[in-house]
Parts: C-alpha cells; sequence; structure tokens
C-alpha cells in the first residue's frame, strides 16, 4: 500500500518538474504538437541528461524561445532540427542518427548483449556437462567402496 | 592459467575503456563548426552602441572570439589568462559580451582590465546560439578566411593558451 503511494508520489513529482513556466500560444494544435514534440527530443546542452522541456537552464529557456518561434513561423520540424543540429552537432538529438560516428552507440548495446548469451550459454552447458560427471564418479566410487566393503565382511 | 585467461582479458578491457572515460570530458560537446566558416552577425559594440562590429571585420586575421558576461564566474576567473593573451599582442580578442546588461558589463571592464579590441553586444543570446554556444566563456580560433579553426569550452588557462591556442594561432599565421 505504501509503495502504490510512493508510487504516485514519485509520478506526480515528475510530472510537475515537466510543466514550463512558459505560456506560449499556437495559432493550431498540429503547431503546438509539433512544438511539444521538438522540445521533448531536443536535448539540453548544459545538463545534458535533460531535455529542453525538463530543463530550466537559460540555454534551454532560449532554445524553446528559439523552437516556438520557428515553429510560430511555419517552419518544418525537420528544418528546425537540422537547424539545431547545425549549431550543436548531433550531440543536442536523444535519437542521434546512425552513422559513422554512432555506429558504436547503436551497435554496442546488441553486441555486448550477444556477448553475454554466448557466455551463458557456455557456462551453463559446461556446468551441465560438469555436474554428470562428477555425478557418475561420486555415485561409482561409492558402489565401489559397497561392493568392497560387502566382499570383506564375506571374507 | 588458462581459467584465468578469460576473466584476465574481460578485466583489461573494462579497465582500458574506463581509463579512456576517465580522461573524457563529458561536458565538452564537440562543436560543428570546427573548419566551417564563422557564422556571421552584425551587433552593436559594448563601448561604442552606435558602431557595429561583425566577424567580416577580422578578414585576413587569425583573431580569438571570446564569449564572456559579467554574470559569469568563470569568465572572472578566467580574465587573467584572457589579459595575459592580450598582453602578447599575437593576436587580437574580440569579446562576445553574451546576455548582459551594458552597464553591468562595462563596469565589469572598468574594473578588471579590458582586454578587447571590442566587444560585441549579445543581449538576447541570439548570436550564442548561432555559434553553438551553450557554456560560457568559451573561445572560438577563427583564421585569415573566416574559418573556425577551434573551439575551447570554459575557462582558458595558462597551459590550453600554451600548449593549444597560441600554437595553433602560429601555425595559422605561418600559413598564409
Amino acid at each position: 500500500m505504501t509503495r502504490a503511494w510512493l508510487l504516485a508520489l514519485l509520478f506526480a513529482v515528475g510530472s510537475s518538474a515537466q510543466a514550463t513556466i512558459e505560456t506560449y500560444t499556437f495559432e493550431t494544435p498540429a503547431q503546438e504538437q509539433a512544438y511539444k514534440h521538438l522540445i521533448d527530443e531536443l536535448r539540453c546542452l548544459v545538463c545534458q541528461n535533460q531535455n529542453l522541456a525538463d530543463s530550466n537552464a537559460e540555454l534551454a529557456q532560449d532554445l524553446r524561445r528559439k523552437t516556438y518561434e520557428m515553429v510560430k513561423a511555419g517552419k518544418s520540424s525537420q528544418e528546425i532540427v537540422d537547424y539545431m543540429v547545425q549549431r550543436y552537432g548531433d550531440f543536442v538529438l536523444y535519437r542521434p542518427p546512425l552513422k559513422g560516428t554512432t555506429v558504436a552507440l547503436w551497435a554496442g548495446p546488441f553486441l555486448i548483449l550477444v556477448i553475454g548469451v554466448a557466455v551463458l550459454i557456455r557456462v551453463i552447458t559446461r556446468r551441465r556437462n560438469d555436474a554428470a560427471e562428477t555425478d557418475d564418479a561420486a555415485e561409482l566410487a561409492r558402489v565401489e567402496r559397497l561392493l568392497a566393503a560387502d566382499k570383506d565382511r564375506k571374507a | 592459467m588458462k581459467k584465468y585467461a578469460l576473466p584476465l582479458i574481460v578485466f583489461l578491457v573494462i579497465a582500458g575503456f574506463l581509463a579512456i572515460g576517465l580522461r573524457l570530458d563529458p561536458r565538452e560537446v564537440p562543436s560543428p563548426f570546427i573548419g566551417k566558416p564563422a557564422p556571421p552577425f552584425t551587433l552593436p559594440q559594448l563601448h561604442k552602441p552606435d558602431a557595429t562590429i561583425s566577424p567580416a571585420d577580422m578578414k585576413g586575421q587569425v583573431w580569438l572570439l571570446n564569449v564572456w558576461a559579467s554574470w559569469c564566474t568563470s569568465c572572472r576567473a578566467e580574465h587573467e589568462v584572457v589579459t595575459r593573451v592580450a598582453a602578447t599582442g599575437e593576436v587580437p580578442i574580440i569579446g562576445l559580451n553574451y546576455k548582459d546588461e551594458r552597464d553591468a558589463a562595462l563596469g565589469w571592464l572598468r574594473r578588471l582590465g579590458d582586454p578587447y579590441k571590442a566587444s560585441a553586444v549579445d543581449a538576447q543570446g541570439d548570436v550564442g546560439i548561432d555559434w553553438g554556444v551553450y557554456g560560457v566563456p568559451e573561445t572560438f580560433v577563427i583564421d585569415q578566411q573566416g574559418v573556425v579553426r577551434h573551439k575551447h569550452i570554459g575557462p582558458i588557462t595558462d597551459k590550453s593558451v600554451s600548449e593549444t591556442i597560441l600554437p595553433l594561432v602560429r601555425k595559422l599565421k605561418g600559413a598564409s
């Protein structure tokens, strides 16, 4: 019960932090949608682990204003993203494009996953074989001991 | 022996990556402007509000653009170094007074000395955005053709000046 409450509280805090103070008005809902989407996808360069929507750093405010002005001026989302990348590089994107310099970023996790699974399979099969062998050997020794004891008794 | 080979290799690989990671500064975002023409601007000068200044005025020279503001504490720390660079007379420094108040900026320069050939006033920070500025101070090295050659993020130090900035300035001057 307490846990559920804490979780609810966490979400409440999270969403209130997302609320920004600016009140920008848009002519069409599509523009507003585009603006919201953009500030979600663009990274705040100062705080680095926040997007523009979440950040209250001065630069983030300026970039939100810039985004707003460009949306208002009828620029397409792609044009606005290009504008930002031209100035701040791919780093400004939370989803960097797949190209030479970002291959490691995109392929890395999958590569590590493949290696991890391979190692896991190897460890499991080896352990199973080892376990089987030891069981047999131990069993054999026990039987031999019993037989020897039996022979001793008869003798 | 063979039993320890694999964990040892894994350890060395991870240690290698972590060692590289330790040396990287995540705050340093590589500038997309290196090797590209400096973004143009025309801004009023701090000392002469009626006169303007533009990177085009500096064509034919190697020069530094130093982004500063009176509210920026690191700029205060950097100021002595900038002053020393200006004193060498090797390279003219243009200031970009970023999102500052004119009076505060003028007072700051009066108090601490003015190493700048001129300072451009970027009150709204629009030129800052055009130059990809995200943390003040920042320093750009621009060559005779108006191409950005180097960007230093954060305060310049005597070390970065003597090891990177001035050698680059000399090299660019020699190349002309």
